[in-house]
């Protein structure tokens, strides 16, 4: 992996050992186990081991600006063979996490998009509202088409609500997104 | 047996003949679900990568509401599954998360409930049990069971061995079908990427329905709407990206069972799939 000049940040690695509860998180020697059974190496621009290191090094930015950790499938399978015990999976999550709340989210665009449509969608309802969130997405991707022979198919199993479901009690939502971390 | 149901956003939804199937097949087997009241959203990946007091809360409030009810719950759901297991491995081993969400549910969690995969309510009925119930024996059907990621890993929240699970196979077994013994069962389709990186989940799908077909599977059976859906109405477009011509049905462990035990198809929610699984249930029911 070649690095080039780049920030760094040597309290990355404690803070994000901190966030995620990986106290093992410096233990990690390389072996690679993790990105063997990753699924979704083959898409990533570094590596789940590589991420690691990156944050042993410090290397925040590129590793917040990494398009790994928006192809990570959150799948837990390098959380599972870790010989350090580390869950890398969660790892990701954070990062995902500083990313949103630092403005790097360039290479999730759409994910963090979907998130956020979702979120709202709960907020407001109290349960996903699947058809408008899908709808908006695609509104918002510049594609309100995507998948309409898949529409026209759960119309047909009477599979897509035209209204959300609420639950009664809404206001306990507002509650619990209020000390949601802003980003 | 007596047990709460968190049924989850999707079965109300794209998977409604997953709750259909649970429903129908549990009260059979007499076990009374009981839905938790006034359920909310578990947050899914969306508030898991967003939010970590979020992550918690949205699954903590339904957890108070069956510890109040006394209810133990049961979840057809493999990712919410994860979330309310998760979210009670939190709630009672990390204080100073506990208190925080306490602090933003205004209740506090005791940390009582214990939290079941629907393969794992089921599997509580006994194997034999099961058996006796079969009065349309599904000989000859070749399934390959499918339990993705979340109801196997990470091992700390897990229902089953996650590198080789079981619990589906020996439940799909009591109906007389075979389960395959197949390399795929536990990679993950990548349900959570079709709207961030579809081109990748694509990919991912892709490669499961071509190790089930190459083991000889005429059928793929789950116990997760978002591994269904990804698996069954995705093949047109993996069809499309890989110039593959996939046509695999891909059932809900429930409804195999409801089947064998001679349950109405229609009442399976059986015509909904994407790919139909009628024709090659009939191979072995005649
Ligand atoms: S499996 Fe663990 S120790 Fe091995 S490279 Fe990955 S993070 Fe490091
Ligand atoms: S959780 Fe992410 S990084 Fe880990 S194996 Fe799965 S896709 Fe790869």
């Amino acid at each position: 992996m070649l690095l080039g000049k780049s920030q760094i940040d040597p309290g990355f690695l404690a803070s994000t050992a901190r966030a995620s509860g990986q106290d093992t998180l410096s233990h990690c020697y390389q072996c690679g186990k993790c990105t063997a059974g990753c699924p979704t190496a083959f898409a990533m621009d570094y590596k789940p081991n590589q991420i690691i290191r990156l944050l042993q090094l410090g290397h925040k930015e590129k590793a917040l600006g990494s398009r790994a950790i928006w192809v990570c499938a959150g799948c837990f399978t390098c959380t599972t063979r870790c010989p350090c015990g580390i869950d890398i999976a969660q790892v990701m999550d954070n990062l995902r996490i500083v990313a949103r709340q630092e403005g790097r989210t360039g290479q999730g665009k759409r994910a963090v998009l979907f998130n956020e449509l979702f979120l709202r969608s709960v907020r407001r309802n109290g349960r996903v509202f699947e058809t408008g969130v899908v709808a908006a997405f695609n509104l918002k991707i510049g594609k309100p088409l995507h998948d309409t022979e898949l529409a026209r198919f759960m119309l047909k199993g009477r599979k897509l609500r035209f209204v959300p479901v609420r639950i009664r009690k809404t206001a306990e939502m507002a509650g619990l997104f209020a000390k949601r971390k802003k980003g | 047996m007596r047990v709460g149901y968190y049924p989850g956003c999707s079965l109300e939804n794209t998977a409604k003949e997953y709750d259909l199937a649970a429903r129908l097949v549990t009260n059979h087997l007499g076990i009374q679900l009981v839905e938790i009241p006034d359920w909310n959203c578990c947050g899914a990946t969306a508030a898991h990568s967003t939010d970590h007091l979020l992550a918690v809360a949205l699954p903590a409030r339904n957890l108070v509401i069956a510890e109040e009810m006394g209810l133990d719950i049961t979840v057809p759901c493999a990712a919410c599954y994860q979330r309310l297991r998760t979210a009670h491995r939190e709630l009672t081993e990390n204080r100073a998360v506990a208190e925080e969400v306490a602090g933003v549910l205004g209740r506090q969690y005791r940390g009582t409930v214990r939290i079941h995969s629907l393969l794992e309510t089921m599997a509580d009925v006994g194997f034999d049990v099961l058996s006796a119930q079969v009065v349309n024996p599904l000989k000859g059907l070749r399934v390959a069971c499918y339990y993705g990621c979340l109801l196997v890993r990470p091992p700390s929240t897990g229902c089953d061995d996650p590198e080789s699970p079981q619990l589906m196979d020996r439940l799909v077994e009591t109906t007389k079908a075979e389960a395959v013994r197949w390399g795929y069962h536990n990679e993950c389709c990548g349900a959570a990427l079709i709207f961030g990186a579809r081109e990748v989940a694509l990919k991912l799908v892709q490669r499961i329905l071509r190790n089930a077909v190459d083991t000889g599977a005429q059928v793929i059976a789950c116990a997760c709407p978002l591994c269904q859906s990804n698996l069954d109405i995705r093949q047109g477009q993996v069809n499309k990206a890989f110039g593959t011509n996939f046509a695999v049905p891909v059932l809900y462990f429930p409804q195999l069972i409801g089947i064998a035990m001679g349950l109405a198809p229609r009442d399976l929610g059986l015509e909904t799939h994407f790919v139909d699984p009628q024709k090659a249930l009939r191979i072995v029911s005649g």
